[in-house]
């Protein structure tokens, strides 16, 4: 040890001590804002976090343009989309509040780390007031998470697990995509219909939370219709090849498949299955027929020809012939060329619905923000009057159940409405065991404040 | 000092000072500045810096020096911060127990994996590691999350919920992860000079006395008689074992100490923010500590810090550049040159930092196979003007000859 050491070590322990003298009085100062992140300049900025790498990557990149779409509309730039059919006209192409609209945009990797890490940047480098998107449950309910902590609005984007806005419900986030009991509710009568009530179902389920909730789901609403439930096995997430899954659905009695996938996972089992035959065999003197509970546009351009047929059920469609449906579609197509996916439009409503909302309240503040959008009443969007309830920020409208068409005309056209399902048949008490029953509740609003 | 002799006294000083001054050095432009864009001095990412940095310091404790390539070091990480979690959900918010709880039980895991795993060398080695892992990912991703026994809370990822018992809880302690009070989240100080501004973190300094404590550990490693014998597995182990001694209990040690490093990281990650998700034992988070380390140079002591800031960077950076930002740095330019300079650079923002992390990583690997030291120590070699033929011998030191591993 020589003495030049302790001497560098001793002017530095001075500095240190010096410099923390020097910052003691303004140690406990905080800064004088009302709540977290609170806009000062002319410009207001919100986060969109999607993933951009990943099994999702292509859903996220279309919920990134219809963000942009949004973020154009309420700044006043392009045709306004469906801020002319919106019911509420609070926002006048100006921005919000007299500030302009800016964005950032971040990589969830569909993964919920990454998801967080990215959302707690735009919270704490870029100062966003509000995030919206993402293509996956979990990282729904992480980043969810994660704004109530920072005090600041989550708006979901693909997220159709009960758990976002059941047991995992927090005050800061709200979900316009419909959920997996609405799915299911929504479907039951039209395979009752279709394919008569003496039905023996056999499920294969992801093996992970969202899996877990469709299948409770679409189980419980087929058995009351009076369908059977003969098994239910569990496909491990990561597996790409389900023909040992498939090969004991023939043998099992049951002549109903049900396929509670998602992404490449239902491509590959949708396609097995239809390729394994299973829809020419009869069982019990019945047809043999799938069912896919929830439909993507994407997730049926992968599976191509398997789909034909099949039903499912979405959040909305760009077939629909409502005049916000068509404003959308108008707006969208002429600047990307192709019809908005269903993840699509439902980030762009909530980016539209945030900033509506901050206008109607007059205030960036979360808490207040979270309170115009409680219970909020709206129209022209699509899927008709929609309600945001209050008791669990869960968005409330008319379900559409889909079908593989038998001859589609291009790329685009590949699903066909068979029905919309109003809105008081896919509704719930906001204390449905399915949704964490009693014990479920938002918690208070958190402005960071 | 401390037993350390001089060089490695002023490496961690210069360590020490890096770290502590972070929120400066890491802030280096305007806030208001289109180059603000590539300021890192925000809480989050300083944090994953340090933490990753100490992942990648235990894992250079075991590849570096032993030689061993473990494919499967996430499990560790992932199995420290379920612990954490689970010690804010069943105790309190507070830290230590968490950071404690994981260290330990990562230590057990690792004893388990180590004592199997090393039965091999070579290649079998890394692959039992990767297999272990991620049998581990599945494990917290499905399995142990089923709702009749649920350890993880798979794909959502662990999290304190209100009902949670937290039996050491109480009335004025904050509800977020806390040392005595202190909240890990807030910020203790946030200057303003000019246009400048940044943030000092509890939580980040925190994790900053911890890496200097273990990056001081670290340095007594690989300066010990242990460190030498792992060396010595590293440059033949079969010599080694001719001459009479068992490798066996240094490679399992090294192992374990190295598990215990990734726990800390783990423990550290929940603390920071209380959530623990399965991605974090997947095989592409064991994968980035193997290219935190060879990037910043294996076997070297400052390496693998610098290799984790480095992949930790444009993670957090670069994917978060959009067309509009590239549309903003352009705009001087005529509308041409303009849509044609974001037409170019636009594969490689956004989505595409896989790709511009990958195109750099080439040209490390292939331009300084020693890591980023390497480029250090040749820069270093240009401004002392040849006046030591290869650059500061202290890093020879540091740096054995890239003898072969032994997985090739």
């Amino acid at each position: 040890m020589s003495k030049s050491n302790f001497t560098r070590r001793g002017v530095l322990r001075t500095g240190a001590v010096a410099g923390a003298g020097v910052a003691l009085p303004t140690i406990f100062t905080s800064r004088a804002s009302a709540f977290t992140n609170e806009p000062t300049g002319s410009t207001v900025k919100v986060g969109f976090n999607v993933p951009q790498t990943g099994p999702y990557a292509d859903e996220g990149m279309d919920e990134l343009r219809a963000q942009e779409l949004a973020v154009q509309h309420i700044n006043g730039e392009g045709d306004g989309g469906m801020l002319n059919t919106f019911s509420s006209k609070a926002l006048d192409g100006t921005g919000i509040l007299g500030k302009k609209l800016e964005f950032v945009t971040g990589d969830t990797q569909t993964k919920s780390d990454a998801a967080r890490a990215s959302a707690k940047s735009m919270i704490e480098k870029d100062g966003v007031l509000m995030i919206n998107g993402g293509s996956s449950s979990g990282v729904a309910v992480a980043v969810q998470g994660l704004c109530q902590e920072a005090g600041i609005v989550f708006m979901a984007g693909l997220t159709h697990s009960n758990d976002t806005t059941g047991k995992d419900r927090k005050a800061n986030g709200f979900r316009h995509f419909f959920n997996a009991y609405m799915s299911a509710a929504a479907l039951a009568p039209v395979l009752a219909k279709a394919y008569g009530k003496d039905r023996r179902a056999y499920h294969l389920t992801a093996d992970y939370t969202w899996g877990w909730t469709q299948q409770e789901s679409v189980q419980a609403a087929t058995e009351a219709m009076g369908w059977e439930t003969v098994n239910n096995v569990l496909t491990p997430l990561a597996s790409t090849d389900f023909s040992s899954y498939i090969a004991p659905v023939l043998n099992s009695g049951a002549d109903v498949l049900v396929l509670n996938h998602y992404g490449g996972n239902m491509v590959n089992s949708l396609t097995q299955a239809v390729q394994f035959g299973l829809r020419d065999k009869q069982v019990n003197g019945k047809n043999f027929e799938i069912v896919v509970p929830l439909y993507s546009e994407l997730m049926a351009e992968g599976a191509g020809e398997s789909v034909r047929g099949v039903y499912g059920s979405m959040n909305w469609n760009w077939q629909l012939t409502d005049a916000g449906t068509q404003a959308l579609v108008k707006s969208f197509g002429e600047k990307y060329g192709r019809p908005p996916s269903g993840s699509a439009q439902t980030c762009y409503v909530q980016t539209l619905l945030y900033a509506d909302a901050v206008a109607r309240a007059g205030s960036f503040n979360p808490c207040a923000v979270v309170e115009a959008l409680e219970g909020f009443e709206f129209d022209g969007m699509g899927n008709g009057p929609t309600l945001y309830r209050a008791e669990d920020h869960q968005c409330f409208k008319d379900v559409l159940v889909m079908k593989g068409k038998e001859t589609p005309t291009n790329q685009f056209d590949l699903l066909e409405l068979v029905e919309i399902t109003p809105r008081n048949q896919v509704e719930y008490p906001p204390n449905h065991p399915m949704f964490g029953g009693d014990e479920a509740s938002l918690g208070s609003c958190n402005d960071g404040a | 000092m401390f037993g350390l002799d001089s060089k490695d006294t002023k490496l961690l000083i210069v360590v020490a000072l890096l770290v502590i001054l972070a929120p400066f050095i890491l802030n280096p432009f305007p806030t208001d500045s289109a180059l603000a864009q590539f300021n890192a001095g925000y809480p989050d990412l300083m944090q994953r810096f340090v933490i990753f940095g100490i992942f990648a310091i235990g894992f250079n404790i075991l590849f570096g020096l032993t030689g061993y390539l473990s494919f499967g070091h996430a499990a560790f990480l992932g199995v420290g911060s379920y612990a954490a979690v689970w010690m804010f959900k069943l105790l309190s918010y507070n830290v230590i127990p968490a950071i404690a709880l994981s260290v330990i039980v990562a230590a057990l895991f690792s004893v388990l994996i180590g004592y199997i795993s090393l039965r091999r060398s070579g290649i079998y080695f890394s692959i039992l590691t990767l297999a272990f892992a991620q049998m581990s990912f599945a494990l917290a991703y499905s399995v142990l999350s089923n709702p009749k026994f649920n350890l993880t809370n798979g794909e959502t990822g662990l999290q304190v919920y209100p009902g949670d018992p937290q039996v050491l809880h109480h009335e004025g302690l904050p509800d977020v992860p806390h040392l005595f009070g202190i909240a890990m989240r807030d910020n203790f100080w946030e200057p303003v000079f000019g246009g400048w501004s940044f943030t000092f973190n509890n939580g980040y300094y925190l994790c900053a006395v911890l890496l200097i404590a273990v990056f001081y550990l670290s340095i007594r490693i690989f300066r010990s008689p242990f460190g030498m014998m792992l060396r010595a597995v590293k440059s033949n182990q079969q010599r080694m074992n001719y001459t009479g001694l068992n490798a066996r209990p240094y490679t399992l040690a090294a192992f374990v100490i190295s598990g215990m490093y990734a726990g800390l990281a783990g423990g550290l990650l929940a603390a920071m923010d209380p959530l623990a998700g399965a991605e974090r034992m997947q095989w592409t988070a064991s994968g980035e500590v193997v290219l935190m380390t060879i990037l910043g140079g294996a076997g070297t002591l400052i390496g693998p810090v610098l290799g984790a800031g480095f992949i930790k960077y444009f993670e957090n950076i670069f994917s978060k550049i959009n067309d509009n930002v590239l549309h903003q740095w352009f705009s001087f330019m005529p509308d041409g040159m303009e849509d044609f300079m974001v037409f170019v650079l636009h594969p490689f923002i956004g989505k595409g930092w896989h790709l511009t992390l990958g195109l750099l990583f080439m040209l490390v690997v292939i331009f300084l196979p020693g890591g980023l030291v390497e480029g250090g120590q040749r820069i270093a070699a240009l401004f002392r003007g040849g006046r030591k033929k290869r650059g500061g011998a202290e890093d020879g030191e540091h740096h054995p000859k890239p003898s072969p591993h032994v997985a090739e």
